[in-house]
């Protein structure tokens, strides 16, 4: 049993491991090339996960770590697909996100910012995708918090996403933000992707059709991986 | 003017931040939210073949700890077999999470020794664990391989190690071996940086 390859991951449209203006990738950037590697089984396989691994509410952050009531904040419904580059869904994948309170707090040890913790508020959320790439999460929305760059850099509101597809080489964690907000067009993390487009991509648009009235708005954020390559011909074996 | 391919392009990555563990080990950042976290146990406990423990710290360009690393594993079992590509033992996932100590940033995991799985054209690899790092500071997850040291032979033959063109860097991808358990440092920048794979 076979898999196609992956699409060569396109290195001018993510982000470069060395970014200057992003201080914490001075040291923690390789210097020397990435070594390019053609697919073998330790790139196309990956794990999988089943609805037995998940709660009902994993996916529902208002309502995951709720102790004495509903957390503070705007109610917010993210929604999307996650689809490879042909724009097929990717069904039955892992979905993962994490993000500050609506104050810009991170329920974390690490995390010192004066904004309050909210006890109802946990943070985090999973989701399986459905066979057609769906997925949903409930939450609120998260606050802009300030961050140790320059001495006045702020993160715009968004929300880190984990996905996995179903090879081990298309696995992603990205950050997704919210339209509108000022602050995506000065923050060093988000410009250390070179193409404007591809932050374009990282913006989930508000989404009218998908609210609740008088309860939640909504927020439409597509996921992309990497898709296979087409294979109409064998490929010749290399020389060895 | 020709016609448009429309092919969508890949979400481009960010980097995971500090607080990753808040998503992906809430345990680890201090708080119980979920019956089940996800990759702790990376065999399950049917898994046939040698338990071995891993050792080793994550460092940066100026040699300090990366405390807040978290470190994918993808493995095929004690077979050669990768989950999804044939029989695997009832409970063996094959991948797990790891988090170093906040304080120290050494980490440890325990694992079975995975047998040689099938490379391209025909030629087997050496056993080795795929490994994925992310991290503050790391705009895209790092991609590399840990290798046996006790496996001089396979490692010779391996594909992947022998692309490698300046032979003294393929020793960073190889761990070296204490008994059961296997030393595995990963330096992200420096003389001694490992080899990262684009993938
Ligand atoms: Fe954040």
């Amino acid at each position: 049993m076979t898999t196609s390859e992956l699409i060569q991951r396109d290195r001018e449209w993510h982000p470069p491991a060395y970014t200057k203006d992003y201080k914490t990738s001075v040291a923690r950037s390789p210097r020397n090339a990435l070594l390019s590697l053609q697919n073998s089984d330790s790139e196309l396989t990956g794990p999988t996960f089943g609805h037995s691994d998940f709660d009902l509410l994993d996916n529902d952050l208002i309502r995951n770590y709720a102790k004495s009531g509903d957390p503070i904040g705007e109610r917010i419904i993210v929604h999307g697909r996650v689809l490879d580059e042909h724009g097929r869904p990717v069904p039955n994948t892992l979905v993962e996100i994490w993000q500050a309170n609506a104050g810009g707090r991170y329920r974390h040890k690490k995390d010192t910012y004066l904004a309050p913790i909210d006890p109802n508020f946990g943070g985090c959320g999973r989701t399986l995708t459905d066979d057609q790439g769906y997925y949903v999460f409930r939450t609120v929305k998260p606050g802009a918090y300030p961050w140790r760059n320059w001495v006045n850099n702020w993160r715009p509101a968004h929300i880190h996403v984990s996905v996995f597809g179903t090879a081990f080489a298309q696995r992603l964690i990205t950050q997704m933000y919210f339209e509108g907000d000022p602050l995506i067009a000065k923050c060093p993390i988000v410009k250390t992707i070179p193409d404007q487009r591809a932050i374009d991509q990282l913006v989930a648009a508000l989404d009218l059709n998908a609210t609740i009235p008088l309860d939640s708005i909504a927020y439409k954020f597509d996921i992309v991986l990497r898709g296979h390559r087409s294979t109409f011909f064998e490929n010749r074996p290399e020389g060895n | 003017m020709v016609q448009p391919l429309n092919y969508l392009k890949e979400s481009a990555s960010q980097t995971a931040g500090p607080y990753v563990h808040i998503g992906l080990a809430p345990g680890a950042a201090g708080f119980d939210i979920y019956r089940t976290e996800l990759g702790h146990d990376i065999t399950g406990p049917n898994a046939k073949g040698d338990r071995i423990t891993v050792v080793g710290t994550v460092t940066d360009g100026t040699g300090s700890p990366v405390k807040d690393v978290l470190i994918e594993v993808w493995q095929a079992n004690a077979d050669g077999t990768y989950p999804g590509r044939g029989a695997v033992e009832d409970g063996f996932r094959g991948w797990g999470r790891v988090i170093p100590d906040f304080d120290t940033g050494k980490f440890s995991f325990e694992t079975v020794k995975p047998g040689a799985v099938m490379g391209r054209n025909g030629r087997p690899m050496a056993p080795h664990l795929n490994l994925w790092l992310v991290a503050r500071g790391i705009n895209i997850g790092l991609n590399t391989r840990m290798y046996f040291g006790d496996e001089d032979k396979a490692n010779a033959a391996d594909p992947v190690l022998n692309l490698i063109e300046q032979t003294h860097r393929r020793d960073t991808l190889i761990a070296k071996v204490d008994g059961s358990t296997y030393h595995f440092d990963i330096c992200l920048q420096g003389d001694a940086e490992n080899v990262f794979f684009d993938v």
